[in-house]
């Protein structure tokens, strides 16, 4: 499979910006692998992916990727990984379907140096149009689930994403928003928590410094 | 196993290769000479670069694709074929029978050249890394430098394990289904009551059936219901058999009522009549299975032992399998992610139990056919250059 001239989603160009070359990295939730593939052909990293959907194990088999199937939710990365393992610990929109978030992180800042976690935005205004408006849960192009068969159990808002690394003493060292079409504005950097749809966060342990 | 998963006709032929180059065995016994039979499938490319070795389980054997002279499929023809998995279009596969086996390479049926009798229970008794060695001759004779694979699964993983280990340079993958790194107290504890159930066996005659013109078939029978079971999930007998009688009601005595009893009953007196395997062998094999503990080695270091294996791996489990569940595997992925080395790892979901690593499944097949795709990719440039010099 020739992915070397796939294009990539700006999520993933963002992502790979913060990447430093050569360094090792876990990728929670890899899918089919795209962005590893990426990272290991434009910066030569090594490490691992991990996902539990079997037709995306295939993909990334496929794919020429190391990827072990596993369960986010059942803290398996500290069961397999020693502390700081990794350069990178990665994860893309998978941090709201996980049953603790809070724990996968303090787990992602276990085996990995520094982290870097995308999830959709619920403070966007489209889905605070829709409860002060509807007084219903939002439904979007980002989020089309219903409130009963959402994978989304645990939506936050940038807001609520920075007191909880607050809280943690993780520090925040790089945030990016883009919207659906993964794109950045001028809007978004003045008001993120409303305009942005997608957070892209690089964090790391404070007492790392 | 479905109709398109066992389509292709390939008629096999056992060949024989003798061994004069003493074994040197890890119980401190010598097998002078010895015969190992092996089947081969596809064809060998011009720098040997395409080979697999498939090391089968407790009671398989050589014929592991294509059809015998009798008609009978090899046991992992759905995985193994034209087209199949391991695309024997593309790879040149090669199965042996285990030594101390009784398919035709040297074993307790053979005849000891010291004494002119047969081995019987005098066989020595083997491990895996006695089989790894004589494999390994089968290898210098193949003039293969190095296997593009070493597969197996149940015991059959653990040969590829011990490979890994023992012949770090002599292959570039190593697919290890549904094994463990070494057997649990229960494991060996149903390894137990199989053997005492052959050895209790009135035909046993400590080994020695084969001159007393017997077999000890009930033996043989129970141990391999006992084997059965464990190969089985409880979901899997639960949906299959249920509670379901033979008759409509009960009988109240110590008959078949139950139509799981009848199934196990079946399945140990085809194993011990119909299949003729031989006793001492499913002792000598269960041993081998008891003993296996690569760690061992390594200050009971499962890490350590591994750290000198380059080959890339395959690790993959059935949700379903209490024999050699996913946590064993687990222990294997572990050890090698801790040596940084190029593993991945796949638990598919079945409630076939153990069996599962025999049987048609989409997941695994998938993901073992993305697996061998990437096995063939690393030599396909060789070989298109080849081609074209040629």
């Amino acid at each position: 499979m020739n992915t070397l001239n796939a294009p990539i989603s700006p999520e993933f160009k963002l992502i790979s910006d913060w990447i430093t070359p050569n360094s090792r990295v876990l990728d929670l939730g890899c899918g089919d692998a795209k962005l590893l593939t990426h990272l290991i052909q434009t910066h030569k990293v090594t490490g691992y992916g991990m996902e539990l959907d079997p037709d995306k194990n295939i993909q990334a088999i496929e794919a020429g990727i190391n990827v072990i199937q596993s369960n986010l939710n059942n803290h398996d990365i500290c069961e397999y990984f020693d502390e700081g393992s990794f350069d990178f610990v990665i994860m893309t929109q998978a941090l709201q379907v996980v049953k603790r978030p809070d724990e996968l992180l303090d787990d992602m800042l276990a085996v990995g140096k520094q982290s870097i976690i995308t999830f959709p935005n619920f403070g966007h205004w489209r889905m605070r149009g829709q409860l002060l408006f509807r007084g219903r849960m939002p439904e979007t192009s980002t989020l089309p689930y219903h409130w009963y068969d959402t994978p989304n159990i645990h939506m936050c808002t940038f807001n609520d994403f920075e007191d909880l690394c607050h809280s943690k003493g993780i520090e925040v060292m790089e945030r990016a928003v883009v919207n659906s079409e993964h794109q950045s504005t001028l809007g978004m950097k003045i008001a993120p928590n409303l305009l942005g749809e997608v957070a892209l966060y690089k964090v790391q342990k404070k007492s790392q410094l | 196993m479905n109709s398109t998963m066992n389509d292709h006709t390939e008629i096999t032929q056992p060949q024989t290769l003798k061994v004069s180059t003493p074994l040197e065995m890890v119980s401190g016994a010598v097998l002078p000479e010895y015969e190992l039979v092996y089947e081969t499938y596809g064809k060998l490319n011009a720098d040997a670069s395409n080979a697999i070795l498939v090391c089968h389980a407790l009671s398989g054997d050589h014929h592991v694709s294509g059809v015998d002279a009798d008609g009978k499929p090899g046991w992992w023809s759905g995985y193994i074929g034209p087209g199949k998995a391991i695309d024997t279009n593309q790879f040149f596969v090669v199965c042996s029978n285990n030594l101390g086996g009784c398919r035709g390479s040297t074993g307790p049926t053979s005849l000891n050249p010291e004494t002119g009798q047969v081995y019987g229970p005098d066989f020595p008794i083997m491990t895996c890394r006695d089989w790894v060695n004589s494999q390994n001759e089968l290898r210098k004779h193949l003039e293969i430098e190095q296997w593009a694979a070493l597969v197996g699964g149940s015991m059959g993983g653990m040969q590829v394990l011990q490979w890994a280990i023992d012949y770090p340079d002599k292959l570039r993958h190593a697919v290890v289904i549904a094994a463990a790194p070494k057997l649990s107290a229960q494991n060996i504890a149903f390894n137990e009551v199989a053997r005492r159930a052959i050895m209790s066996d009135p035909d046993f005659h400590d080994g020695r059936f084969i001159e007393a013109g017997t077999t000890p078939k009930q033996g043989l029978a129970l141990a391999r219901m006992l084997g059965h079971l464990t190969y089985l999930s409880d979901d899997m007998m639960g949906s299959k058999f249920g509670r379901e009688l033979r008759e409509d009601k009960l009988q109240y005595n110590y008959g078949v009522e139950f139509q799981v009893e009848s199934y196990l009953r079946y399945q140990g007196e085809k194993f011990a009549t119909k299949q003729n395997f031989d006793a001492n062998t499913y002792l000598l094999m269960t041993k081998a299975l008891d003993y296996f503990d690569p760690a061992s080695e390594f200050d009971h270091d499962l890490s350590k032992a591994l750290s000198q294996a380059c080959a890339k791996f395959l690790v993959v489990s059935f949700t379903s399998d209490w024999r050699f569940s996913p946590a064993r595997s687990h222990e294997i992925v572990k050890a090698l992610l801790d040596n940084d080395a190029d593993v991945s790892y796949a638990e598919i979901s079945s409630e076939h139990g153990h069996d599962a690593f025999l049987l048609p499944n989409p997941h695994y097949q998938g993901v073992f056919k993305a697996y061998m795709q990437r096995v063939l990719n690393e030599i396909r440039p060789h070989n298109e250059n080849r081609e074209s010099v040629s």
